[in-house]
């Protein structure tokens, strides 16, 4: 970086002066995103542990889990699970996974770390702001957690939380009471942390961009957390207020949810005039772009690291944005398809079903864009770039079984069966944790100052992908035979011989999350006995490889820089080899056709 | 490392292509007159699909295996057509693709859900419940007796809370735990939710609907083949939700007649 520019307008604070103030209570919004990657760690190994239980148990329904009945006496006597104790385990890891990791590890996390950088910045503009959002998601994990302990137990009605399950309280069930009111509580926390998030990813996008940096020099990792974050804040304050709504037919005796003349255990519900759909769509409209924003950040983050390990960038950067774009925009229209059956009017089944299938066009365009750009590239191995294309071949893989469940007709057979959840873990749970994965052995060294182990990496990465495929593929034909989903035990004639499929499964998912283990080790060994990383170890271009390995406080030392280069000049000649960098005045001869 | 990577994704997509082409994970035998619309769209986006997988899982393989590994004199080139040629090809070849199967997946779709059942289809209802469904036929006047809430009482086996006292209609209404319907005979299926959401999935018949609290709605199929088929919830609705099962008997005509005939003299 040879020029300096003045520096945009941002919120200025000071470096930090005590351990609380460094630590804890930061104001850096580098420590903000460590601290939402740790909260993410912890959530998904939570939620990793309870998916080993579940398995467990769907597998071999009687066995007898070790230690189980010391952590819940009334839901594993003798170590064996109650089928009410697996829908709340269930709950919970739908909960834990989609709010407190796929949200919070691919946008929160490296978003807060690295988009205030990559634009040149020295923070985000509302830092209280910011220190507040993690705080308060970290408040939203404890109670949510918290629901273990009190009453009795969590919820069992399903990350879905359908009306009037959640509404009638304690005669729905374990943990309808109690348990859901901490449900919703918890949510509603997140959904207040992540518009607080968001308010600050736009407006560092858009306010605190360095000298030079138009918005197609940003790099598509920042595109993707911008438009993730214009997706947050319309989509969580729509699901603030149905949770707050929730706790009222709770505590405040409202029906917002519950009709009329409802009977439970030949008593009819005090609740009149509710409207049992009102919840889905409000729990869709914010469900489904919650989809995408669990994967768009991934789509960034890939193609970072795709471009930077290709030694060349993109077919088209601008495509690119304009598709994930796209996909922000449909993920709003299309939101129904998970009610084709829900007893809505079905004229607006096929009204949803179109912009369904349309959004396979934007989708199939970023597919076709990464794969024929990797024509003629030099395309480094590592783990960061094995996870990146393991990506593409999971996005895939998800995609594709979408076609059928955007065709309302199909999805007569299909709703409700296991080939939903194959189809949702493939391409939200397995694609995202790989782009999670993909960032993290790209930006370890930047965040930590030290270089992850590359052996343990390739480990990790071959057994998670392979195991990832072992897991998932066979819960879709456990769908297209029929096999629902959410049963605790499989005692339908037609799905007792399915179980055998189950203990398959079961098998592969124990060894799969064991090697998320090899992942944690790495981590936890590298960030402190790590080998020392130098500043661009990938020989990268964007404005974070620009600065100190770990950046300082105020990211550039007090300098600003000034970016002269589209985000990503590989191939070219420059005196430093096949790159240039952004921050880098040096005018180059590209090798290449750029489109 | 590149090159083991490709191999890989081959291995997997032929190995999760093997038991599709191969009809392993069927779904069971159709028994309705509308089924067949929906297996055939089933097929038609299995190919579609599975194309599309088999060629992106593929391409992703042969540019790994041919473009990574150590090249350090090679020069990096861009795919001849660019991005403009994807672009165009994507939204052709998909947007046909979308068209094609919205199209005609309307067709199914709207013999299911967009079409009156006919004059004379016999109407039953079904009442979901944690964690059982019952179900009620008209008797000779075709006319359901009205719910009251407030009667409903399992102990004493009101299950639909009928008052035949003051509601002549309900008085010969017939109350079963199990559903059975004549083969080749319209029924109009009214679907009412007790307590919390549930659903009515009958494989075979390719039937499936959520029961709506507050709201009741129907649906209309006709069964073609006599058997014994099991109807289960997939709507989570408390801790027996796997539980929550019922039997279907499509029987011949005759054999229905002398059912109901044995399920009115138990009332």
């Amino acid at each position: 970086m040879s020029e300096t520019s003045s520096a945009p307008a941002a919120a200025h604070h000071g470096p930090p002066t005590t351990f609380i103030s460094k630590h804890v209570f930061s104001l850096d919004h580098k420590v903000i995103g460590k601290q939402y990657y740790a909260l993410a760690l912890v959530a998904a190994l939570s939620g990793m542990v309870l998916s080993w239980l579940m398995r467990i148990h769907l597998g071999w329904t009687n066995a007898a889990i070790p230690g189980l009945q010391l952590i819940t006496k009334s839901g594993a006597p003798g170590g064996v699970m109650t089928p009410e104790y697996y829908l709340q385990l269930m709950t919970m890891h739908g909960t834990i996974m989609v709010f407190f990791v796929l949200t919070t590890a691919p946008f929160a996390a490296f978003g807060n770390f690295f988009l205030p950088i990559q634009v040149g910045a020295e923070d985000m503009p509302f830092p209280r702001f910011n220190m507040m959002s993690f705080w308060v998601t970290f408040l939203a994990f404890v109670v949510l957690m918290s629901s273990f302990f009190l009453g009795d137990g969590p919820t069992l009605g399903g990350w879905t939380q359908y009306a009037p399950l959640n509404a009638v309280g304690s005669a729905g069930g374990p943990g309808q009471g109690l348990g859901v009111v901490l449900w919703a509580a918890s949510i509603a926390l997140f959904c207040i942390g992540q518009l607080l998030g968001s308010l600050n990813f736009i407006t560092t996008t858009l306010d605190l961009r360095v000298k030079g940096m138009s918005l197609m020099r940003l790099p598509l990792s920042a595109w993707a957390w911008f438009i993730t974050s214009c997706m947050g804040l319309t989509a969580f304050s729509v699901l603030l207020p149905a949770c707050i709504l929730v706790i009222l037919d709770h505590v405040a005796g409202t029906s917002f949810f519950v009709a009329s003349g409802l009977v439970i255990n030949d008593q009819v519900l005090p609740h009149s005039g509710g409207s049992t759909l009102l919840w889905q769509h409000l729990f869709w409209f914010f469900g489904h772009p919650e989809v995408y924003i669990a994967i768009v950040p991934g789509l960034g983050i890939v193609s970072h690291v795709l471009i930077t390990n290709m030694r060349k960038p993109m077919l088209s950067q601008r495509v690119l944005i304009y598709c994930m774009g796209a996909l922000a925009v449909l993920s709003y229209m299309v939101y129904g398809h998970h009610m084709f059956v829900s007893g809505m009017n079905p004229v607006s089944a096929l009204a949803f079903s179109f912009p369904t299938l349309v959004i396979t066009i934007p989708a199939t365009i970023v597919v076709l864009i990464w794969v024929f750009s990797l024509y003629g590239s030099r395309l480094r191995i590592n783990s960061a770039s094995l996870f990146a294309l393991g990506f593409i071949s999971m996005f895939v893989t998800g995609g594709v079984s979408g076609f059928f469940l955007a065709q309302p007709s199909i999805d007569i057979m299909l709703h409700a069966t296991y080939f939903v959840v194959g189809h949702f873990h493939m391409v939200m749970g397995v694609a995202a944790m790989f782009g999670i994965f993909a960032g993290t052995y790209f930006w370890f060294p930047k965040m930590s100052g030290r270089m992850m182990n590359e052996t343990l990496g390739r480990i990790h990465f071959w057994l998670s992908f392979v195991g990832a495929y072992c897991i998932f593929m066979p819960f879709h034909y456990l769908g297209m035979v029929g096999n629902i989903r959410r049963y605790s035990t499989f005692v339908d004639d037609f799905l007792k011989p399915l179980i055998p499929v189950h203990q398959w499964i079961t098998i592969a998912a124990l060894i799969t999350g064991a090697a998320q283990l090899i992942f944690l080790y790495n981590l936890i060994h590298s960030r402190f006995w790590g080998k020392p990383a130098p500043d661009n170890p990938w020989e990268a271009t964007s404005l974070e490889w620009s600065t100190a390995t770990p950046p300082p406080w105020d990211n550039f030392g007090g300098k600003h820089p000034v970016v002269y280069h589209d985000p990503f000049q590989y191939g070219v000649q420059s005196s430093v080899g096949d790159y240039v960098m952004q921050a880098s005045p040096e005018q180059v001869k590209t090798e290449h056709d750029e489109q | 490392m590149g090159k083991l990577f490709a191999v890989t994704i081959i291995v997997i997509a032929i190995a999760s292509a093997v038991p599709v082409v191969m009809h392993t994970w069927d779904a069971p035998a159709d028994i309705s007159t509308h089924g067949h619309l929906i297996d055939e769209q089933m097929s038609e986006t299995m190919v579609e699909a599975g194309i599309s997988f088999l060629a992106a899982q593929l391409l992703l393989a042969l540019f790994v295996w041919r473009f990574s590994g150590d090249r350090p004199n090679a020069k990096v080139k861009t795919f001849p057509g660019g991005a403009k040629g994807l672009v165009i090809a994507a939204v052709l070849l998909v947007g046909a693709e979308v068209m094609a199967l919205g199209v005609f997946g309307v067709k199914a779709w709207a013999d299911v859900y967009l079409t009156p059942p006919a004059a004379d289809s016999m109407p039953i209802q079904v009442q979901a419940g944690q964690f059982a469904f019952y179900f009620r036929y008209p008797g000779l006047d075709r006319k359901f007796g009205q719910i009251h809430p407030e009667l409903i009482n399992e102990g004493t086996q009101n299950l639909f809370g009928l008052d035949p006292e003051h509601d002549p209609d309900s008085r010969d209404d017939v109350v079963t735990a199990e559903m059975a319907i004549p083969i080749n005979k319209e029924i109009h299926l009214l679907m009412h939710a007790k307590d919390v959401g549930h659903s009515f999935f009958v494989r075979e018949l390719r039937v499936h609907q959520d029961f709506v609290p507050g709201l009741d709605v129907s649906l209309h199929f006709t069964a073609t083949k006599v058997g014994r088929y099991e109807i289960v919830c997939t709507q989570l609705c408390g801790l027996g939700h796997y539980t929550m099962k019922a039997y279907l008997d499509v029987l011949s005509q005759a054999d229905f007649d002398d059912w109901m005939k044995k399920q009115q003299a138990a009332q």
